[in-house]
């Protein structure tokens, strides 16, 4: 008896698993079956592949919407943004952990609050700090710039975290051995401790890319040139239509969401650790 | 003067002879230690200029706002004028209360469905254990604009989800999901619990891994059926997890802006809107009201204060108690 017993449950837990794992990947295969149809197919629920997929695309790239534009902007500020947070954060992350002192743990504690503080409340002064610099005649790093989207977003408390975390594990011998060697600071940073921490920087890295290009909430306020348009703005924009074209917003978010999914299936385990970031 | 004490006493466990030259008892600091120091602000300094210039100088800029008044850029004091305000805005009580309705009934149905699901998957014998675990946590590759589209195109009213519930027979008319009040608040629900209860498994898993399996083995021996093992085991064990993403669902719930922009506009009637999309309405939908915008904003910082400091109190160490 205990053993039919045992047999059911663990049937269930496979069908239970199974169940959740179609509710979470469903909507996968749905984005990809309403790039094939029409948006009159889409809105009557259509579950099969269709043929307006090469329609879909050029729709999705006809002249008027801009949409390359809309990659190349995106591309290019989440690539700056990487670049610059993973410097800047893993920097004073070895710093705040390889010359501790207490003036500088004070420090980093503190940074530490600006976690807590949501970015709704910090919109509106950075928003006004932004256009007054515009209002300066210095447009070229006022609002609808790049660096309006970038620089606000380039040092986070939580990169820093996750980089000083992570340095706990960087050996001190080699640190030592450096500076008996008479390397400076500098080039121990770089020339030892980035090559060992590659992981940490590529966890690092999906992280902050992620963010960046899956960004919204700023760059809709700070974006407002058709031109400056990141992808999320613009697939918000069709979506927020009275009749908005599924078929093709569907092929809009399929390559909006290809460089993250490939992200993920190529790199899971640095995936993994971005995410989890500093718990463990 | 407290940290080259502290920095010397460092470099004397780490660095050997060199350090030990320096006389700790005069509490100066030796040239090396001095020059260490530098290094160290010089690497932390730049991260903590661009934080303290977009997160806490902002911060500031927001309170001084609080206490203004005006249109666009021509700004006066009003003392508290703007706080008194929010008393009697109908709209922010509304966007408070969907804020609350989200965080009372999505954060812990979702941790709860993360915790179940962590548990079934940290069976080591289970078969395609790796492909159930990447199917559940395959949400997160989505944008949180990307996802919210495609969950308004499944659940529009005449959309698939309506047609596989009508075909099953489960409704006779289709279910108003964005122009109701209760279903869009429910789709909204439903949106947030599929795109992040993958995420948060994945911080349990993580965690799972860390328990002693013997702790298990013993309570097998002992009888414990696999309910007893969850709530006496399991969930203990991973409280500072389940704390922590407890706390970040929280804040993630009181900033929850692109979802309901991109789902339901915040509507129907404002049945959705949430406090973020109401300061953003404020300020770029409306006619701009920094001022109040900011006072509205503050409340949104005194809430999530109020609520980690209670999730700390409540979930914390209970050895203290």
């Amino acid at each position: 008896m205990r053993n039919a017993k045992t047999v059911t449950l663990r049937v269930l837990k496979y069908i239970l698993l199974l169940i959740l794992s179609l509710i979470s990947v469903f909507p996968f295969l749905w984005m990809i079956i309403c790039a094939t149809n029409t948006a009159v197919d889409v809105n009557r629920g259509k579950l099969t592949f269709g043929t307006h997929l090469i329609e879909n695309l050029t729709a999705l790239f006809s002249p008027d919407l801009n949409f390359p534009r809309a990659l190349l902007n995106s591309a290019v500020v989440a690539v700056i943004t990487t670049v610059l947070a993973l410097l800047i954060s893993s920097m004073a992350g070895y710093g705040f952990e390889v010359f501790r002192s207490r003036g500088r743990d004070r420090v980093f504690n503190f940074l530490l609050i600006s976690m807590m503080i949501p970015f709704c409340a910090l919109m509106i002064p950075l928003y006004r700090m932004f256009s007054a610099l515009n209002r300066a005649g210095l447009t070229a790093i006022g609002l609808d710039t790049y660096v309006s989207v970038i620089v606000p977003v380039i040092a986070t408390a939580f990169l820093i975290f996750f980089f000083r975390q992570n340095t706990k594990s960087f050996p001190r011998d080699i640190l030592e051995a450096a500076r008996i060697d008479g390397l400076n600071e500098l080039s121990i940073f770089f020339r030892m401790y980035m090559p060992v921490m590659k992981s940490t920087y590529a966890a690092g890295a999906i992280i902050t890319f992620m963010n960046s290009w899956n960004s919204y909430l700023w760059p809709l306020v700070a974006l407002q040139s058709e031109n400056m348009r990141t992808v999320p703005l613009v697939l918000s924009a069709m979506g927020s239509s009275y009749t908005p074209d599924y078929g093709m917003i569907m092929a809009g978010i399929i390559i909006a969401t290809l460089p993250t999914a490939l992200i993920f299936f190529v790199m899971q385990k640095q995936f993994v650790a971005g995410m989890l970031g500093s718990v463990k | 003067m407290q940290e080259e004490i502290d920095l010397s006493g460092k470099l004397k466990r780490n660095g050997g002879g060199r350090a030990a030259k320096t006389p700790g008892k005069t509490m100066r600091a030796g040239p090396l230690e001095r020059r260490l120091g530098m290094w160290g602000w010089g690497f932390t300094a730049l991260g903590t200029f661009l934080i303290l210039m977009f997160v806490f100088y902002p911060m500031v800029q927001a309170l001084i706002l609080s206490f203004q008044t005006g249109r666009g850029a021509n700004l006066r004091f009003a003392g508290t004028a703007n706080y008194a305000r929010i008393f009697t805005d109908d709209i922010l009580w509304k966007a408070l209360g969907n804020t609350f309705i989200y965080l009372i009934i999505q954060v812990p149905v979702m941790i709860l469905l993360a915790l179940v699901i962590s548990t079934l998957l940290n069976d080591r014998k289970l078969r395609f254990r790796g492909l159930f675990r990447v199917a559940i946590f395959l949400p997160c590759v989505t944008s949180l604009v990307s996802y919210s589209l495609i969950m308004k195109s499944i659940f529009s009213n005449d959309g698939l989800f309506n047609q596989i519930l009508m075909g099953l027979h489960l409704i006779d008319s289709p279910i108003l999901w964005t122009t109701d009040a209760f279903w869009a608040r429910a789709l909204i629900i439903l949106s947030i619990t599929w795109r992040w209860t993958g995420y948060n498994m994945i911080f349990y898993l993580s965690g799972l891994q860390n328990i002693d399996p013997s702790i298990y083995e013993a309570a097998d021996i002992d009888g414990a059926n696999a309910w007893h093992k969850f709530w006496h085991i399991t969930v203990p064990m991973l409280r500072p997890i389940i704390l922590f993403t407890t706390i970040t669902s929280t804040i993630g719930t009181l900033q929850l802006f692109d979802e309901v922009m991109n789902i339901t506009q915040g509507g129907p009637a404002n049945a959705t809107i949430t406090i973020s999309q109401y300061i953003y309405n404020l300020c770029f939908k409306y006619s701009p009201n920094f001022g109040y915008a900011a006072a509205v904003a503050f409340i949104v910082v005194l809430i999530i204060l109020a609520l980690s400091f209670l999730q700390l109190r409540i979930g914390g160490d209970r050895r203290d108690a």
